[in-house]
């Protein structure tokens, strides 16, 4: 774990980092503008981040390769998916997959 | 707004309790909550943080999660440009998700922001303000709520559920889903390497394969 003061040096970086990609484009007032390669490669940046945060999340058990496939976390995240897919709502996603989860967790035994 | 208020702090809730559950300090823990207002940005660097990254990991792989946010400001430039520049400031950093979603949905394609039509910043700011205040609050009773809760439930698990579902919503072609796959794969490929860099290289990974399969595109489309 981080030395307590470096995670508030973390967390000061990290504000200051959510103000300048928030603000980019408008930061200053003349027109600014980046080759259309880099606008359209950035597009792809924020998925994959995000997936290379889940994926691991769910397919790993604290760190190690699965040796059981009675995870609840891979009946729940599916379906939460395929509900976030045809609803395009996070609450109801969220409350979809954490039912199915804590049933199968807290009820089964998983 | 009323109806992505509740998303939002169903959002801001399991932040709070996925950043409590991980272990840290409880002061960082509300720091990071009241201060970084970008709940993708800070469940990422949760885990660096607990593995002892170095700083420019931690801000780089945040860094990575936010780049959406500048694609937005490109869109939110013309409403701002009336404002001085702390004030833009100002709305850059409440300019979450959803409060871009809703401001370009009802004024996007619209007259700017000026003096004589302040409609899209008063819309702007107010789907802000709803929003600011409805995430820090419902983050601040997840983190109330996270230590009364055994740890055996699994809760972080609701932070991950809630990352997949901004992922679904940002998935707008197949593109982008091949992107993305690929992208995942590359992460379970890539674990074991140092602090959690398998997150930077998926993002090369699908940067490099979403412009290449972009280009194969355009080449069938102007023979």
């Amino acid at each position: 774990m981080m030395a307590e003061w470096l995670m508030y040096l973390a967390v000061l970086g990290l504000v200051v980092l959510t103000a300048l990609t928030r603000t980019f484009f408008f930061l200053s007032e003349r027109p600014l503008t980046l080759p259309d390669s880099v606008v359209r490669g950035l597009k792809y940046a924020p998925l994959a981040a995000l997936a290379a945060i889940i994926v691991p999340d769910l397919w790993f058990v604290q760190g190690h390769a699965p040796v059981s496939w009675q995870d609840a976390r891979w009946v729940a995240a599916p379906i939460a998916a395929a509900w976030a897919w045809w609803r395009k709502d996070m609450l109801s996603t969220i409350v979809v997959g954490m039912s199915i989860f804590l049933a199968l967790k807290l009820g089964v035994g998983w | 707004m009323a109806r992505v208020a509740p998303g939002m702090m169903a959002w801001g809730l399991v932040t709070g309790v996925a950043m409590t559950t991980s272990g840290l300090p409880l002061g960082v823990v509300l720091c990071m909550s009241l201060g970084v207002f970008a709940a993708s940005a800070q469940l990422s660097a949760v885990p660096l943080m607990m593995v002892g990254a170095p700083l420019w990991v931690v801000w780089m792989t945040a860094m990575c999660v936010n780049l959406r946010f500048v694609i937005f400001s490109a869109q939110l430039r013309p409403h701002m440009l009336c404002l001085p520049l702390r004030w833009r400031l100002v709305a850059g950093y409440l300019s979450a998700d959803v409060t871009y979603v809703l401001t370009v949905h009802r004024h996007g394609e619209g007259e700017p922001a000026g003096p004589d039509h302040p409609a899209p910043l008063a819309y702007f700011a107010g789907a802000a303000l709803v929003n600011w205040s409805s995430w820090n609050l419902a983050s601040l009773v997840g983190i109330a709520f996270a230590s009364q809760v055994p740890t055996h439930w699994g809760l972080a698990f609701a932070g991950t559920l809630a990352l997949l579902a901004l992922l679904i919503t940002l998935l707008k072609d197949r593109i982008s889903v091949v992107a993305t796959t690929l992208a995942g794969v590359a992460a379970i490929a890539c674990h074991g390497v140092p602090f959690r860099l398998h997150i930077v290289v998926a993002v090369l990974v699908a940067v490099g394969a979403g412009l290449w399969m972009e280009r194969q595109a355009s080449v069938r489309a102007t023979p």
